[in-house]
């Protein structure tokens, strides 16, 4: 094995692969190639750094440096300058919040708040190279269980770490271990759900497609713990890069034997197979996960029975989410006490959350339990491009809940976030600002919980119909007195009656901005106003006389010709015609034209 | 057992009880939708919600939750009322609302838990479904804009039947149970047995009806028309006029046939004493020349559809008969138009059938004989029933009267056709006879009787053990034929029926609500009036029956002869699952 | 995989090679790699002595390049940092110094006196 005096670390998650990654990467190789430095500098692709507002991110390794935003004409430059005569090549270098250049990635605000553990190895191995993993410690929690610890030991240590389900519920991991280890039968089965779905969440996506072998690893050590000698990975098909790199790391781990027959000598079998979703969001309920990966229609069944008694094909299994598996050896390796000695009182070590929406920093962060939204999305996100003001943040995707500023400096963790009226979830954070309109962003997670119900029962297939509908009126200036409270109570109606998680969280994002956005509601129905400006049927475009100057600009590029008046002279929009595009607003240099 | 309190009264019920079975034990009735008795639980359509006072949380499903010790339930809680209203409700604002005009009306447990719940109004509009309906299928016509997803058709073809000819498709509102990709019925593997509609709770799946066929038939006055009634059309019929489940009305049938305006009437049981002949006859020959076994009934076309469908290679197996109205159509246009001198091209006849599966096999090519279908018209039970309706005439006051003469005799062989297990008993009766030479008189086969899916039994006639099985329902066949089929078990004789129960549960018979059924069988009392017609009949064995003597005397020779085969045996082929 | 043996015997091949990217405080040695060292010959020094740290399979240890240092006449210059001691600087470096450098300053501790840069202005006055 060669060693080489500096590595070249390229992003290869989807973002910064879809940004030409790949081809940075090609670049790379031909440029240290040309510069006669390929004994030396050894270019590898990892998994996703996190901070994809950056992406694409390279990362020169052993000074740490982190460009961000490279293309592939930068290449030749990082070469020759930083590669070959060690001249760090300011201009690329990742500019934080403060506007100051940082050179390592371990100053950047954005990691400093960061508690890596799920995340730890992603963007720094090759994750198609189990060495790597090795390297890092990989396997050896899974060697120290399959030969210190009796079975009951490992979940004993689960439980005392207070680790919780990172797919959104919170249920303690070590107790549903305990369930089905208590369950007496041959054959059990082990599912890590990797059916991320709720829109922008990608942390799974980025665990899976940069540390692989961290899901294999614990999907083994739970394996062990429960008895059951079969895993299924059950991952979304349109994560390609995910699955390409699962299959690498199983077939190595199989050579390895890793997975496999006997592993480590200790007569313990354990094999791991893919399962490809087709993509519905109702599969990441763990009862249609089960039932989509038995080959039937992913639809949920009434619990009991959980699936720790009767699970996949009717056996005793656990399904556990990626990036809870993805902390198992961890707290296998360095002890329960020290993964608990993070987060809260009941909510033990980190969460990782992928921020969007309105702040800078988008990407994924991995933070400790506790820490507060504020520090979120002003110390890690970099706070709200423009300067604009917070207005809410939606956790929890299309199952949570919108968070108000009077709750920015809740700590947050699974109890606190169902206290305000929103959830955990599987951690996306959609920040938003004053253009927002609250109503309109119910509307659209509920649209997609329409969408998306698997049509089973009643009230989350026709009661969340009823009510989107509700909200269509209600942005099209439509609503009606009687509207609110419709929308109250059927929406506390889906929440005790649906048949399963999605159904009876699926009114959670009109209920809690009903809570605290009440006015944005009345003001739409009452008032047929839309105060974020957002909602076009509201809104019209009118020319303030006193400003316009007549020079046309505006009549000439409004596609409906809306516009017309005399040169020269102050012009006017018909709005009959107006279709609310705002060609007219961007064209006019004197601000003459306002949004009412 | 297991103690809990429902509505304050203390119940003990077994282990593996549901709280909704725990409440019929306490007399508690739950509403249900979804439900359907050892068919389908799953907890979806949210009407038998109930309140968890203590050992749960919040409202569950009473249907899919399992009584525990200790369990504090409320059925009529605010909360559950709530629940259950708002969910009819939103039910409701998409379900095609044209009640007066719909074959289930006053008949549908959607209407009923509208009463019961007091639901007056549908406060909510939006969008409801307006899709186009599927009649592509010669006996089911699916209505998706009244259908209300219950699965109740979807549990009972791919759990009981093991078919799978429907099933949910698309996602969230669009959600609809149709077939794959959206195909016609008539183009998967649907047997055509009619189990859907009596498993539907509203109008979303119904027989395709011939009713207005047959009053321009009978108003036709160029036209003969006949009618035949099957065996179990009888035991079902009464229930059609609030007459209770497991009566005979045998009588008061053929009095309203004869009302309704048909030129004759006759009884499918006579062809069903003629079939005894026939297939005693081809099981006895296969049995002594070395044919194919074991030998298996024909009489069933859903079950003759799901073996050309599913086991292909048993088709040498299924005996060459056609079923017995066939027979009796064939009979009646040549044998009864030669006797009564009528151009057999003016008759018309109509089948009353406990079936929908007849509706198709009455269109089958093989169906004909010289170009004349045997059978014009099928009617099932129901729409028999509706008929009487049209016609004004008051069932429940008729006087009884008989058949017409010439094919209107019946023995109790045939009787129990419509029972799983009667056509295997009525072959017996026959079989024992012919090959002992005697007129036995020990002939109530009860190992081949009830309700089981698949009965066994091994009967010695005449020193020879002959291996006999019944199955019902083509999920039974299925078991049946696959033990066949790798040699674990072997018989000379197999009776399979395509509906669970056989013909007098069959797909045509009037529909029973889920809720009637979590008290009473429709099968077993149907099939108890069954047997007691036989047993009160004074000739009991198909042999025995004077006017198929006659017929074979003055036409056809002797069964199995070549007029015989002509116009009473048929053949089958395979078909593809998907068109 | 049949022991925890086989398992760290990977683990530690494979350290080596990526151990440039741990946070961990190792020592690192720096080669000044601007204009004026590449023109001195430091790019065969920097070789050089990646080919020892590699031959005695060093933990910890880092071979980096920097700009210029600016004692161009003194290139090739050669920087070693170790956690919580003073900075030594090699100067005029040729790939046949590296072994000692390494044997002697990296792996025991006892920094090569004559070639550094102190003794370098001594004896050249």
């Amino acid at each position: 094995m060669d060693i080489f005096r500096s590595h070249v670390l390229v992003c290869g998650g989807t973002g910064c692969t879809s940004s030409e990654s790949p081809k940075i990467m090609d670049k790379f190789v031909e440029e240290i190639s040309n510069a006669g430095l390929d004994k030396e500098v050894k270019v590898v692709r990892t998994g996703c750094f996190g901070l994809c507002e950056a992406g694409p991110v390279v990362i020169v390794y052993p000074e740490g440096c982190f460009y961000s935003r490279v293309k592939v004409s930068d290449v030749p430059e990082i070469v020759s300058e930083h590669l070959l005569k060690g001249r760090i090549v300011q201009r690329l270098l990742y500019h934080g919040e403060t506007k100051e250049i940082e050179m390592s990635l371990d100053h950047i605000g954005f990691y400093k708040k960061q508690k890596r553990i799920a995340l730890r190895n992603c963007g720094v191995i090759d994750p198609e190279r189990i060495e790597e993993y090795i390297a890092f410690d990989g396997y050896k929690a899974l060697g120290k269980c399959l030969t210190e610890y009796t079975p009951q030991q490992v979940i004993d240590i689960i439980k005392q770490s207070g680790l919780r389900g990172r797919g959104g519920g919170g249920f303690p991991t070590g107790l549903k271990w305990q369930f089905c280890a208590n369950e007496k039968n041959e054959q059990k089965y082990v599912i890590c759900n990797a059916d991320e779905g709720d829109p922008g969440a990608f942390m799974d996506r980025s665990v899976l497609e940069g540390d692989p072998h961290a899901v294999l690893e614990a999907m083994a050590i739970a394996g062990y713990a429960i008895g059951a000698n079969m895993g299924y990975i059950y991952v979304r098909a349109e994560y390609p890069i995910a699955v390409k790199r699962l299959e690498i790391a199983i077939g190595q781990a199989r050579e390895m034997g890793l997975l496999g027959k006997d592993i480590f000598g200790t007569g313990f079998d354990f094999d791991i197979e893919i399962r490809l979703g087709a993509g519905a969001f109702v599969c990441g309920e763990e009862m249609a996960l089960i039932s989509s990966i038995e080959g039937h229609r992913g639809e949920p069944t009434p619990k009991p029975p959980f699936p720790a008694q009767k699970g996949l094909f009717g056996k005793p299994t656990i399904i556990n989410n990626v990036e809870t598996f993805a902390n198992v050896a961890q707290i296998i390796l360095n002890g329960p006490e020290w993964f608990a000695s993070m987060g809260t009182e009941k909510s033990k070590g980190t969460k990782v959350f992928a921020l969007g929406g309105k702040i800078n920093n988008t990407g994924l962060v991995e933070i400790p339990m506790g820490t507060t939204l504020r520090e979120i999305i002003y110390d890690i996100g970099g706070g709200i491009p423009g300067g604009k003001a917070f207005k809410a943040a939606q956790t929890g995707g299309p199952s949570g809940g919108c968070i108000p500023a009077s709750h920015l400096d809740t700590p947050i963790d699974y109890d606190s976030l169902i206290s305000i009226g929103s959830m955990m979830g599987s951690g996306g954070l959609i920040v938003m600002d004053e253009d927002n309109c609250m109503v309109d962003v119910a509307r659209f997670f509920l649209d997609f919980t329409v969408d998306e119900s698997c049509g089973k029962c009643p009230p989350c297939r026709i009661g969340t119909k009823r009510m989107l509908e509700i909200l269509e009126r209600i942005v099209n200036g439509q609503g009606e007195e009687g509207d609110i409270e419709k929308l109250e109570q059927l929406g506390e109606n889906i929440k005790n009656a649906a048949l399963c998680g999605l159904g009876k969280t699926a009114p959670n994002p009109v209920l809690s901005t009903i809570k605290y956005f009440r006015h944005e509601y009345e003001a739409h129905i009452r008032d047929k106003k839309c105060p974020a400006g957002h909602c076009k049927a509201l809104l019209s475009y009118v020319i303030d006389k006193s400003k316009c100057i007549g020079c046309s600009a505006c009549a000439k590029v409004c596609p409906t010709g809306a516009i017309s008046g005399k040169i020269k002279e102050p012009f006017e929009i018909d709005q009959s015609k107006c279709i609310k595009c705002g060609a007219c607003i961007g064209k006019c240099k004197f601000g003459a034209i306002e949004k009412k | 057992m297991i103690s809990l309190t429902i509505d304050g009264i203390k119940v003990e019920v077994p282990e593996n009880t549901s709280v909704l079975e725990a409440a019929r034990a306490a007399n508690i009735k739950i509403p249900t939708l979804c439900y359907l008795k050892g068919i389908n639980a799953i907890g979806a359509c949210r009407m038998c919600l109930v309140d968890m006072i203590e050992g749960g949380r919040g409202l569950q499903a009473a249907c899919v939750l399992p009584a525990a010790n200790g369990m504090v339930i409320s059925t009529k809680s605010k909360a559950v009322q709530e629940a259950r209203r708002i969910n009819l409700e939103l039910i409701l604002s998409n379900h095609d609302k044209r009640c007066l005009s719909c074959v289930r009306n006053q008949n549908c447990e959607l209407q009923k838990l509208c009463e019961e719940l007091g639901v007056e109004d549908v406060p909510y509009e939006g969008k409801s479904f307006d899709r186009p309906l599927d009649t592509g299928s010669a006996s089911v016509v699916r209505d998706p804009n009244k259908c209300i997803l219950c699965r109740r058709c979807v549990a009972v073809c791919n759990n009981v039947q093991k078919i799978g000819a429907v099933g949910a498709t698309e996602r969230g509102f669009r959600t609809i149970i149709e077939p794959v990709f959206g195909k016609s019925l008539k183009d998967v593997p649907c047997v055509n047995c009619g189990q859907c509609i009596t498993a539907c709770p509203v109008g979303a799946l119904t027989e395709k009806s011939e009713i207005q066929n047959v009053w321009d038939a009978i108003n036709d006055p160029k036209k003969h028309v006949v009618v035949q009634t099957a065996p179990a059309v009888r035991f079902g019929l009464g229930e059609e006029f609030g007459i209770p489940v497991g009566t005979s009305v045998t009588g008061k049938m053929a009095t309203a046939l004869k009302r309704i305006g048909f030129d004759k009437v006759f009884d499918v049981d006579f062809s069903a004493d003629l079939t005894i002949m026939e297939e005693g006859t081809e099981l006895l020959g296969r049995i002594k020349n070395g044919g194919k076994l074991p030998m298996i009934t024909s009489c069933s076309p859903g079950w003759i559809k799901y073996c050309e469908h599913f086991f292909p290679d048993f088709l040498d197996n299924l005996s060459t008969c056609k079923s017995p109205h066939q027979m009796g159509g064939a009979v009646i246009k040549s044998y009864y138009a030669q006797k009564a001198g009528i151009d057999p091209k003016d008759i018309y006849v109509v089948s009353i059938m406990p079936c929908t599966a007849k509706k198709f096999e009455k269109e089958r090519d093989e169906m004909a004989v010289n170009g004349l279908r045997d059978v014009d018209a099928v009617l099932t039970t129901r729409e028999l029933a509706r008929m009487i309706k049209q016609a004004n005439i008051d069932f429940k006051n008729l006087p009884d009267s008989d058949f017409d003469r010439v094919l209107g005799e019946s023995t109790g062989a045939a009787v129990i056709f419509g029972a799983t297990g009667g056509v295997m008993e009525a072959a017996l009766r026959t079989v024992a006879d012919l090959l002992t030479g005697q007129d036995l008189k020990d002939i109530d086969y009860e190992c081949v009787r009830g309700i089981d899916g698949v009965k066994e039994a091994t009967v010695n006639i005449a020193g020879m053990d002959i291996k006999v099985a019944v199955a019902s329902g083509t999920g039974n066949a299925k078991k049946l034929l696959e033990a066949v089929r790798s040699g674990e078990k072997e018989y000379h004789f197999i009776e399979v029926m395509g509906c669970p129960g056989g013909c007098v549960t069959g797909g045509g018979q009037p529909i029973v609500s889920a809720q009637d059924k979590l008290n009473i069988n429709p099968y077993v009392l149907r099939a108890k009036a069954t047997y007691a017609e036989d047993a009160g009949k004074p000739k009991r064995k198909s042999h025995e029956n004077e006017e198929v003597k006659l017929l074979y005397k003055e036409f056809l020779g002797e069964p199995n002869s070549h007029k015989a085969h002509e116009l009473l045996h048929t053949h089958y082929h395979a078909r593809p699952k998907y068109q | 995989m049949k022991s925890l043996q086989e398992l760290e015997a990977i683990r530690n091949k494979t350290l080596s090679e990526i151990d440039i990217r741990k946070k961990g405080e190792g020592t690192r040695i720096v080669v000044g790699m601007a204009t004026c060292g590449i023109a001195a010959g430091a790019r065969p020094v920097l070789t050089a002595l990646v080919d020892e740290v590699a031959k005695r399979k060093l933990k910890n240890v880092t071979v980096t390049q920097t700009g210029c240092i600016g004692a161009c006449r003194l290139e090739p210059i050669v920087e070693v940092f170790e956690p919580g001691k003073e900075k030594v600087t090699y100067v005029k470096v040729n790939p046949d110094m590296v072994g000692r450098i390494v044997a002697e300053h990296i792996v025991n501790g006892n920094p090569v006196t004559e070639y550094t840069i102190g003794y370098h202005e001594e004896n050249t006055k």
